[in-house]
């Protein structure tokens, strides 16, 4: 889960790293008032989750307090790149004297966290690592070591950073560690004029996996725009809506994949992404059907299910079950393969419901539902 | 031979007490698998009668290898104790951990697969269905009855994908599928596979499968162009999904690649690897190249 720049503000100064004095709010009035709480000239910043905020007209500064409830009404409700801006963030301006960046990300390949910094901040990072690699460092971290005030030396001088910025080095570490983030970014990492060290900027992306130790952020099911995808976390389906006319149920993310590819390979679209994992009990197949049936783009469904540790017997009754719960409108293309299977097709066979049949093959299936959804 | 797990491989289960440890124990020992013990501190001496056969419960992994010689441990604990686990198990010098478990964080992962692969122990995992050698022993959650033993060897990402594979060609069969696991952190890679593919007398071929995300399959084409001369068929998932979360701007760097099936593809064909739109053409092309060598 990635935070709100105002949420790593946040937890940037719990840790003791200094940030500018801000405030969040979703109202023009109210950003009046903290900009007269700010001392009136403030930057706007809207929070989104997503980078070129500025290029995007998101961020702008504001001469008093008149002027940051104007700017506040024209960012709020303002769309950038898809994400609807629902609050700005009102910060004290800083007066800077040089920009840094640094970094803690995930180095898959490694499988460790790498330090990056730059004493070029404040630009995408991406450009001055392209055109100018010797003045971005890049240091591995050793997990059971971390970042010391040695290791954090070392990298500060590897990037030609400023010794005062050690210890925001060591501090972001414990951000990462603590809070079980795969990254801590800030850019820029300012010096001020008065020779303080200051966050300005920060994006920090949270380990869904360690939300049962780190229960603060919540269960992240308010991140669901798409009513469908709200509807599917509520049950605790893993459901992604994409703009097809296919619906897809599969088990194994890497099968529903594979399934969404051969769909769009029969010349349809897949309408989701439905992982019912490896249990595929009646309940989850009926709520998994419910979603699919419900979302008025789709023409047909295909059921990929392949029996690996789950029975295929066990999925048909949960097919049966599911079409018998609830009025099926929408023809269903199932395909029912190993453990099991013909067991899976002799129960199917037998209820005989006129929108359901099967396919024996993947790409079989694929193309009749793909055929379905065009006649239909 | 076969790759990292044979007949003789003695293999202990960490978590066999708990419901998914007893199911799948019970299927390893159907499958044939040499299991010699569960790992279970508070259930340590008793023993658990799997439909006549009997298994003693250690109370730790280092009592475990002392009595049994065991050389690999399957791993179930839940998430929050999977880092105490390997931890212990690269302690004890096992030599392979396949770590089944799925859903733990990433800051555990990274400490424990650093700390065993410095205790010589490999880990396979986490959040992967662990590796069988068909006929010989099954290490984790694969089917055992899908396959038999053969000239391919595996190695994905995803489970049910390397299942589905096993399946279009269980006529032909498997010298080791290993499925490495879809986390970002893996201790073994389609590199460290593709390795001991190559010197694997059984395997004649490899099928490789991967999937969006992170360039693993990049690094894997590179490799093979540089060291496997063993044919190389590929599979990658993902075309059609919706962009997956970024890493934010530094992942881009790290990575060097958007980490798109495209790029992973055009990595692969660029090595020489033929590549399947479908699972089902993949196995055709596995076919096709089997009967030319």
């Amino acid at each position: 889960m990635d935070l709100y720049e105002h949420q790593a503000r946040e937890l940037f100064e719990e840790h003791g790293i200094l940030v500018p004095r801000a405030e969040v709010t979703d109202s023009p009035k109210e950003a009046r008032e903290i900009a007269r709480r700010l001392g009136g000239r403030v930057v706007v910043k809207a929070q989104v989750k997503t980078g070129g905020r500025g290029k995007a007209g998101g961020v702008k500064l504001a001469a008093d307090p008149a002027a940051a409830e104007l700017t506040a009404r024209q960012i709020l409700g303002m769309d950038i790149k898809g994400h609807t801006v629902g609050k700005v963030m009102l910060a004290q301006p800083v007066d800077i004297d040089s920009e840094f960046y640094v970094s803690y990300v995930l180095d898959r390949a490694a499988g460790r966290f790498l330090a990056i910094a730059s004493a070029e901040g404040g630009m995408e990072i991406e450009e001055v690592a392209a055109t100018r690699p010797e003045a971005v460092a890049r240091i591995p971290v050793d997990p059971a070591e971390g970042v010391t005030s040695a290791k954090a030396g070392q990298i500060a001088e590897a990037a030609g950073l400023p010794p005062q910025t050690v210890d925001v080095l060591v501090r972001l570490w414990q951000v990462l560690v603590r809070e079980d983030a795969l990254l801590v970014e800030v850019n820029p990492l300012v010096r001020t004029a008065q020779g303080h060290i200051l966050a300005l900027d920060g994006k920090v992306t949270l380990d869904d996996n360690a939300r049962f130790r780190q229960a603060r952020w919540g269960d992240g099911t308010q991140e669901h725009h798409d009513p469908l995808e709200a509807a599917a976390a509520a049950r605790g389906l893993n459901y992604v809506k994409l703009d097809g006319e296919v619906g897809v149920i599969g088990n194994g993310a890497g099968l529903v994949m594979s399934t969404l590819d051969v769909v769009a390979g029969s010349g349809a679209r897949p309408a989701n992404f439905l992982d019912i994992g490896g249990g595929a009990s009646a309940r989850i197949m009926a709520d998994g059907l419910s979603v699919i049936l419900s979302d008025p783009a789709v023409k047909s469904v295909f059921v990929n299910v392949f029996g690996g540790i789950t029975a295929c017997d066990a999925v048909a009754d949960g097919i049966v079950a599911a079409v018998d719960s609830i009025r099926l409108t929408k023809p269903l293309v199932v395909r029912l393969d190993g453990n099991n299977a013909a067991r899976g097709r002799a129960i199917l066979q037998e209820r005989a419901h006129p929108l359901v049949e099967q396919a024996t093959t993947m790409d079989g299936a694929a193309r009749r539902a793909a055929q379905l959804a065009r006649t239909a | 031979m076969a790759i990292h797990l044979t007949k003789e491989s003695k293999v202990l289960v960490q978590g066999m007490t708990g419901g998914e440890g007893m199911k799948h124990t019970r299927r390893m020992l159907a499958a044939g698998t040499h299991v010699v013990g569960g790992v279970n501190p508070r259930k340590a001496g008793r023993t658990v009668d799997f439909d006549g056969q009997v298994v003693p419960v250690f109370g730790s992994v280092a009592d475990g290898i002392r009595s049994t010689g065991a050389d690999v441990t399957v791993v179930f604990v839940p998430p929050a104790f999977a880092k105490a686990a390997v931890t212990e198990a690269a302690d004890a010098r096992i030599p392979l951990a396949v770590v089944i478990t799925e859903g733990i964080p990433v800051h555990d992962t990274v400490a424990f697969t650093t700390y065993a692969a410095e205790r010589g122990t490999r880990v396979i995992g986490p959040n992967c269905p662990g590796l069988i050698t068909p006929g010989q022993s099954n290490a984790g959650i694969i089917p055992a009855d899908i396959t038999k033993p053969g000239p391919v060897g595996l190695v994905s990402k995803s489970g049910t994908l390397t299942y589905q594979l096993m399946y279009e060609l269980r006529d032909i069969g498997f010298s080791t599928c290993v499925g490495i696991g879809g986390d970002p952190v893996v201790g073994t890679s389609h590199i460290d596979c593709l390795a001991a593919f190559q010197d694997d007398p059984d395997t004649e071929l490899v099928v490789l499968i991967g999937e969006i995300g992170g360039d693993a399959e990049e690094r894997a084409a590179a490799y093979i162009r540089e060291h496997v001369t063993k044919p190389v068929v590929g599979y990658i998932a993902g075309f059609t999904a919706p962009e997956g979360r970024t890493m934010g701007h530094a992942g881009a760097i790290v990575s060097g690649s958007a980490g798109t099936a495209h790029a992973k593809q055009e990595a692969l064909e660029a090595a020489g690897v033929r590549v399947g739109r479908t699972p089902t053409e993949t196995a055709r092309l596995v076919l096709e190249t089997l009967r030319r060598g």
